[in-house]
């Protein structure tokens, strides 16, 4: 029980995980700043707001399978800054009804804050901001991989445009702080989804790839439903799949206290 | 006696909500799509849990099992349209005790009226404060006991026979908790943990067991909590107040016979936040003994000051330290040392610090933890370290102990050195 607080403590969820506007037809090739800022806000900001029943499927080197289920409530503060989220647990059981809530911010010097409720105890928790490379709820995803990565933390440099993808080449200006040297990511040109992460370690080699293996259009928004993790060095890998999604329900101001303990009936039913 | 009556009103208002419900949502049934909602939906969860341990060493006066119990935990909930009802109780077979038990933990209703206003009434587990397993302004019924012996963590908390009224406001948030009999702790009264008697002057336990006069009344013997709290840049920050009893006896009948739970107001405040990469705490709390406000009264707690300061901050990747300082400070110390009427006087003040190390390992299946109490006055330890592996999402391991030591055989933790335990655990999650 206590494992999936910390564990979650990373999670700074972005409801449209890789969410899309509307296709851009423009023939010529944008820079590359404009393209991963797109490729950014597409991702996780789309719609003021949003909600999203969340299922992954976490399977390790033996095969073993674990399980999580939560819903997730995210309001944007302004476009492409600070976010608040709310994630309540459901799945397994000896996490129901624990929740998070989180309080994102974009600007580098400010970390997040972030509650924990704990049901049994009657407890609201606050969490020290942690390392935003530690797994998220036990999974082979990462805090970073579902709150976003800030694009002030890498160079971006685009190095093959095919008929299909922008393909753009982070490399960290901090490199001590990461596990890899540099990671690429396949934006696809009509959408501005990102199609695929790939990252690669301190050799150069890849270890990890992150695939969104299923995008629908969502009132208006393209909107990754499926995606998958796999890594390469421990042999784990998780599915992450998003159903129940809704944008723009024009939530309140609800990321408090009082809704951390019980959530809003009306955006969770 | 008086818990099976509360337990018997619990039921009865939790089964006739459960049957005005009922009605209400078959009436409702052809509002919203009728197929769902024609039977009242209740969510069943809960566990099954094994658990055993053992002194490791010999206590004169206790079994040498400290604990050995497998529990049945139900947990039903069901969700309408105007409130939540929620049942949660554990079915216990309890070896130590040689004996069956059942113990409610909460069943209770709770709506959102309007915009501004939470209720929630019935058998609850309440909480508030900032601090770590230390508790200032959170006067809610603590269980000592099952924290002493190697239960969950959550079996801490006692529950509260009380309406509590939550108030949002622009400006800030008012919390009440009114509960109409006095809910005390399930204190240490030597049943299964040895505890030093003054009475006697020596250590005691089934030999001695502690009888209460327990203030009993309905509406009489009732307790008043309430918190007003807002948030400021997300520093959160709370005033309290409280009014009832000592929550765990604070003195004894004249007769030195029984022990009292003497009246006890509180006066506090509390702020948390972020400090640097990690969160830190102060929270502080006047106690006004109102049975005995000179202090002279030896047979009655003297009125204190109570103050807490607290960090916590991850020290590495899935690896968390906290540490607190806490310190008891007695307001009327002289009359008090006048009036002793025999015996060794207790310190003025009591410092307490605390230290938690949580890491979590194997994709963080694997959790180490070890929480440790030390009094520099008492010169006492009491550690609790545990290992919690979760072998699958429904089936976990658990096993840790309860560690006492210390140099006096009277001080706060010291006095359980007889009581240290280890224990295992298993339980399986539906």
């Amino acid at each position: 029980m206590k494992q999936i607080w910390k564990i979650a403590s990373i999670v700074c969820f972005s409801l449209p995980v890789f969410a899309a506007d509307k296709p851009d037809a423009a023939p010529q090739i944008p820079d590359v700043q404009t393209i991963v800022s797109k490729a950014n806000i597409v991702a996780y900001y789309q719609g003021d707001d949003g909600k999203a029943k969340v299922k992954m499927v976490i399977t390790d080197k033996q095969g073993q399978k674990r399980e999580r289920q939560f819903n997730i409530l995210r309001k944007d503060v302004s476009d492409g800054g600070d976010q608040k989220y709310f994630v309540y647990f459901e799945l397994p059981a000896d996490v129901r009804k624990m929740a998070y809530m989180v309080h994102k911010y974009t600007d580098p010097q400010k970390d997040d804050d972030r509650w924990l409720y704990l049901p049994a105890l009657s407890l609201v928790k606050r969490i020290a901001a942690g390392d935003k490379r530690t797994s998220f709820v036990g999974s082979d995803f990462l805090y970073e991989d579902v709150s976003g990565r800030s694009l002030e933390e890498d160079m971006h440099e685009l190095i093959q445009t095919t008929d299909q993808f922008f393909v753009v080449k982070n490399v960290p200006k901090r490199p001590d702080t990461v596990e890899f040297s540099y990671f690429n990511v396949s934006i696809d040109r009509k959408t501005y989804v990102p199609m695929k992460m790939e990252f690669f370690d301190k050799e150069n080699k890849l270890y990890r790839a992150i695939e969104s293996t299923k995008v629908e259009k969502i009132q208006d928004f393209y909107t990754v439903v499926k995606s998958v993790v796999t890594n390469l060095k421990t042999g784990g890998k998780t599915e992450m799949e998003f159903s129940n999604v809704q944008y723009n329900m024009n939530l309140g101001d609800i990321f408090t206290e009082r809704y951390l303990q019980r959530p809003p009936k009306e955006a969770m039913r | 006696m008086r818990r099976s009556l509360t337990i018997k009103i619990c039921l009865v208002i939790w089964f006739t909500a459960g049957t005005v419900v009922s009605v209400a949502v078959g009436a409702s049934d052809d509002k919203t799509d009728g197929s769902s909602v024609s039977k009242l939906p209740v969510e069943t969860h809960g566990f099954y849990e094994i658990r055993g341990g053992y002194r490791l060493q010999n206590d004169k006066y206790e079994k040498d099992m400290s604990i050995m119990e497998n529990r049945l935990q139900l947990d039903l909930a069901s969700y309408l349209n105007w409130a939540d009802l929620k049942f949660k109780g554990d079915f216990i077979g309890d070896l130590v005790e040689e004996q069956g038990d059942f113990d409610l933990r909460e069943a209770n209703i709770f709506t959102r009226p309007t915009d501004y206003m939470d209720v929630k009434v019935g058998r609850q587990i309440l909480t508030w404060g900032t601090g770590d397993l230390v508790f200032i302004n959170d006067l809610f019924p603590k269980d000592w006991e099952s924290f002493f012996i190697g239960r969950d963590t959550e079996y801490l908390k006692a529950p509260s026979d009380a309406a509590k009224v939550s108030l949002f406001g622009d400006w800030a948030n008012l919390d009440v908790a009114f509960t109409p009999q006095f809910d005390p702790d399930r204190f240490i009264d030597g049943q299964r943990i040895s505890y030093w008697s003054s009475n006697l002057s020596r250590t005691a336990g089934q030999d001695a067991i502690v009888h209460t006069d327990k203030p009993n009344d309905w509406f009489g013997d009732s307790e008043i909590a309430v918190r007003l709290y807002r948030n400021i840049s997300n520093y959160e920050l709370a005033l309290y107040g409280y009014r009832g009893y000592w929550k765990s006896p604070g003195g004894q009948n004249t007769a030195m016979n029984q022990a009292i739970f003497p009246d006890l107001n509180v006066y506090g405040a509390s702020a948390r936040g972020t400090i640097a990469k990690g969160i830190g705490n102060m929270e502080v709390g006047y106690y006004e003994s109102a049975d005995d406000q000179s202090g002279k009264d030896p047979l009655i707690n003297n009125s204190e000051m109570r103050y807490l300061a607290g960090y916590t901050q991850e020290i590495a990747r899935d690896f968390t330290m906290g540490v607190q300082y806490y310190i008891e400070y007695m307001l009327d110390y002289g009359p008090y040392k006048r009036n002793l009427p025999a015996g060794p006087a207790r310190d003025r003040d009591r410092h307490l610090t605390t230290l938690r190390l949580t890491r979590l390992l194997m994709n963080q299946n694997l959790q180490c933890s070890l929480f440790t109490y030390y009094s520099p006055s008492d010169k006492d330890v009491y550690m609790r370290p545990n290992v919690n592996y979760k072998v699958s999402d429904n089936l976990a391991m658990e096993i840790g102990g309860n560690i006492f030591f210390g140099d006096y055989p009277n001080t706060f933790f010291g006095q359980f050195h007889d009581n240290t335990n280890v224990y295992l655990a298993m339980r399986y999650s539906f």
